[in-house]
């Protein structure tokens, strides 16, 4: 089912018995079960204003589109939202709704925020088919509750969004990266929680143990991005062997790379994602026993390759973060669940909030909560 | 402003609840005494006034869930209460109502330098916040103008910014982590060290609930390197589209200052005449403030200034050292002071898309005209957030209401432009039966959904941010089931 306007879908969802299954450019291995609903129809930019930072499009605007438009006022998706096209072998072209939904951030999170912080105001069709705006176009809204930080990230469980706004920043000057060679994890760790307690604004801090290296992005105005890659050289001196500086065109190929996870694109097994402090990745690296993995967000962030039907959770134990399943068959899914189990208050909570907003349970079965 | 009658059989049930309280508090922690309750009578609205049933003043998250409990099971609201800084009303009392205050909960629990957060009881005042973390090269990054004396209870409830926000976010950008206390008394903890929630982001839909879907006791803060220097510029124009149309293209250029703040000729005669700062009279003035080393500071601020002088400012004026930097900030600093020298005040906070900045200020200033009373305009410009500061003499009959009405209509226009009904303030009681303008009556249903899942029995600081026409069904069923 393909819907055209934000009305048909209210009706649509209104007359819903039966689960459906949202989605805009299903690009993102995410689908709950049910019937296919796709936005891909509630297509275009609605309005952009390049002076005020903020741009307002419809859900099904394909990706393409909108880093288009901000490209012609060299602007950008500053929180740099991964494509998972490559990693979970899927097709299509993803959405901008897709992309809050998934609450999709890259490895520039860790200096700007994520995509549910740039996420400024949301319409929404709930489970009951009505249709719910929250938030607005402007930076600053204490207006009542947040459901627009509720409806980021909550992958279509709880409504159905037909319209977001969202906040753009200028594309910077120029970029390079200081690369360490020969660090362990550890080190690794270590020397990128350096340079992110330095003030030389790093908005890239990543580590592939396979190629031995750790790689630092500094962006802005050119003679500045010189000025601090010398400043962070020398911060780090004695924490690594070996430095070497990419370029601006060598470095965008890097984080490109990085922000996809192109090392495990076309390899076998399952692919988890680990939020976690920085410092306990080394610990929970140890424990994990995965075939191959992949620091990011200066070691709050892990990839993980693991053998097919792997139970990361359980080896992980308890730690303050949490581990979500990317790509693995259905029945390993199933069994184990996408998200992390929640608290037993979290739960409650949660559950509470899915009861207020779908009470037919139309959306998504069976993704998020409770493993089906 | 109108509030719910309170519970008669609640306030009748006093000893009880004050007995009960004292038997998991101790005895300088509960406050039931007239003279004494009548300290939390308001929040910094102090037009509005109601001394509470008693407050109590924990010392811990066991406290604060041994406090809730009771009142759950008593059937008494409960307020909580930051430092009592709120401009929207947030934290006024009712006459039935324990306030629960979280002033005695101020400890730092740890530091975390290797990965950049702190976790600190929420009575712990915003500054005192980056005080604790400074000597070692790093800062909490919301900075609300009350951060002297401000909780990050009361940051968090309302979602606090400041000048600074538009390169570091507000609170909610910089909240990682809480411990919350619900009205029943369990204790829920959300998020933690890390980024990102797993499930649902419920740390987002606590930040800015305004108390009212749980206490929060404790919280994990991201914190930031301190940068190398910062330094301001400050350009004046003879007209305020003209300023509107700099800032724009300041942004626009790809700079991203930490602060652009604007004032207009009303609130730069105010401030000149009560701090002295040296500003240019002018009809619009900017302070644009970059952040970075020395060299990074002088190309931004090259850029910014080579902007400016494309819109012929009648001043331009770059800082060169911080005693400059500090002469340039005392004005926009003292503007709130300056303009309560010349009368009573009352300070608005709707945002406006920056674009419409020109237009609505016109309107202010007609509309001003009619109503027959003065307004001057400071705020933050690159968010769009202003501050109309509406004057007005408290003492003479039918001034405040009238002050009242002309806020309303300002405030509406905001959202006529795009613009919303708060941007760092709240809603509170303040702008309460505003929220129609905003929102659709489905709209408000969604959130007050929310309410109900977190506090089924609408005990939690009631009778704010929803109108109470629109409420008023959950509150009758709240009280019918007692």
């Amino acid at each position: 089912m393909m819907v055209r306007s934000e009305q048909e879908l209210a009706a649509l969802v209104a007359d819903a018995a039966d689960p459906l299954s949202i989605r805009g450019g299903n690009t993102r291995g995410m689908a709950g079960q049910g019937a296919a609903l796709s936005v891909a129809g509630l297509s275009g930019i609605i309005l952009y204003e390049p002076g005020a930072l903020t741009m307002v499009a419809q859900a099904g605007t394909p990706l393409d589109e909108i880093e288009a438009a901000l490209a012609q006022e060299n602007q950008r998706l500053a929180f740099e939202p991964m494509d998972h096209r490559g990693l979970v072998g899927s097709q299509g072209g993803p959405t901008i709704g897709g992309v809050f939904a998934a609450n999709v951030s890259g490895p520039r999170r860790i200096a700007v925020g994520a995509a549910r912080d740039f996420l400024l105001g949301v319409r929404f069709v709930d489970g009951r088919g009505v249709v719910v705006k929250n938030g607005g176009r402007v930076m600053k809204n204490v207006t009542g509750y947040d459901l627009v930080k509720l409806m980021a990230g909550s992958f279509g469980t709880l409504g159905v969004m037909s319209e977001v706004s969202f906040k753009v920043l200028p594309r910077v000057e120029t970029q390079a990266a200081l690369v360490l060679h020969g660090l362990d994890d550890g080190q690794a760790v270590a020397a990128m929680s350096r340079a992110m307690g330095s003030p030389f604004e790093v908005t890239g801090a990543a580590h592939d143990p396979a190629k031995g290296q750790t790689v630092l992005r500094v962006e802005g105005f050119e003679a500045s991005v010189a000025y601090r890659i010398g400043r962070l050289q020398t911060e780090l001196n004695g924490m690594a062997g070996e430095m070497t500086v990419l370029t601006a065109s060598e470095a965008e190929a890097f984080w490109e790379k990085q922000r996809d996870v192109a090392v495990f694109h076309g390899e076998e097994g399952d692919i988890w994602r680990v939020s976690c402090k920085p410092s306990d990745a080394p610990a929970l690296l140890a424990k994990a026993g995965a075939e191959a993995h992949l620091l990011d967000w200066a070691g709050g962030l892990i990839w993980l390759r693991m053998a097919q039907g792997s139970e990361l959770r359980a080896r992980l134990d308890q730690f303050d973060g949490h581990a979500t399943i990317v790509r693995a068959s259905a029945q390993t899914k199933a069994r184990l669940g996408v998200f992390h189990p929640e608290a037993a208050g979290v739960a409650k909570l949660t559950a509470g909030l899915r009861a207020q907003f779908d009470p037919k349970g139309v959306f998504n079965a069976g993704l998020m909560g409770a493993v089906a | 402003m109108e509030m719910p009658k309170p519970d008669t059989e609640v306030i009748a049930r006093k000893a009880r609840v004050v007995a009960r309280l004292l038997s998991v508090l101790p005895d300088d922690a509960v406050i039931h005494d007239e003279r004494e309750t009548r300290a939390y009578e308001c929040d910094a609205l102090t037009a509005y006034r109601c001394p509470p049933m008693v407050a109590v003043l924990p010392s811990n998250t066991q406290e604060v869930s041994d406090v809730l409990r009771i009142c759950h099971s008593e059937g008494v609201p409960v307020v909580p209460r930051g430092s009592g800084t709120s401009l929207a009303g947030g934290a006024l009392p009712t006459a039935d109502c324990v306030i629960l205050g979280v002033a005695r909960m101020n400890d730092v629990i740890e530091t975390d330098y290797d990965n950049r957060l702190i976790r600190v009881q929420t009575g712990r005042t915003n500054l005192s916040v980056t005080g604790a973390v400074e000597a070692d090269g790093f800062f909490y990054a919301p900075d609300p103008s009350s951060q002297l004396a401000c909780a990050i209870a009361g940051n968090i409830a309302m979602n606090s910014g400041g000048a600074h926000c538009l390169k570091y976010g507000v609170t909610t950008n910089n909240l990682l982590g809480v411990t919350m206390v619900m009205m029943d008394g369990e204790v829920v903890e959300i998020g933690g060290g890390y980024m990102d929630a797993g499930g649902l982001d419920l740390l987002g839909l606590i930040c800015g609930s305004e108390g009212q879907l749980g206490v929060v006791t404790e919280a994990t803060l991201r914190i930031l390197p301190t940068p190398e220097g910062a330094r301001p510029v400050l350009m004046g124009f003879d007209d305020n589209e003209v300023a509107g149309a700099c800032v724009s293209d300041i942004i626009k250029a790809g700079v991203l200052p930490v602060a652009i703040e604007f004032m207009d000729r009303p609130c730069i005669e105010a401030t000149e005449a009560f701090a002295k700062a040296g500003y240019p009279m002018c009809e619009a003035l900017l302070i644009v403030e970059v952040e970075g080393s020395d060299a990074e500071i002088d190309h931004q601020l090259a850029l910014i200034m080579e902007i400016a002088r494309r819109h012929n400012p009648v001043e331009l004026r770059e800082s060169r050292s911080a005693e400059e930097s500090a002469k340039i900030w005392l004005g926009r600093k003292s503007a709130f002071g300056a303009m309560g020298q010349i009368n009573d005040y009352m300070c608005l906070d709707g945002t406006i898309p920056v674009s419409a900045l020109p237009m609505v200020l016109r309107r202010i200033g007609e509309m001003s005209q009619e109503f027959g009373l003065k307004v001057g305009n400071v705020f933050h410009a690159g968010d769009g957030n202003m501050h109309p500061l509406i004057l007005f003499d408290a003492n003479k009959p039918g001034d405040l209401e009238l002050c009242e009405t002309f806020g309303a209509e300002i405030l509406k226009l905001c959202v006529e432009v795009g613009g919303c009904l708060t941007g760092e303030h709240g809603v509170g009681i303040e702008k309460r039966d505003l929220m129609h303008v905003q929102y659709a009556a489905e709209d408000l249903e969604a959130q007050m959904a929310v309410k109900d899942v977190f506090d089924p029995a609408w005990l939690l600081n009631p009778a704010k941010v929803f109108p109470l026409d629109a409420s008023a069904g959950r509150r009758a069923v709240k009280l019918a089931a007692q």
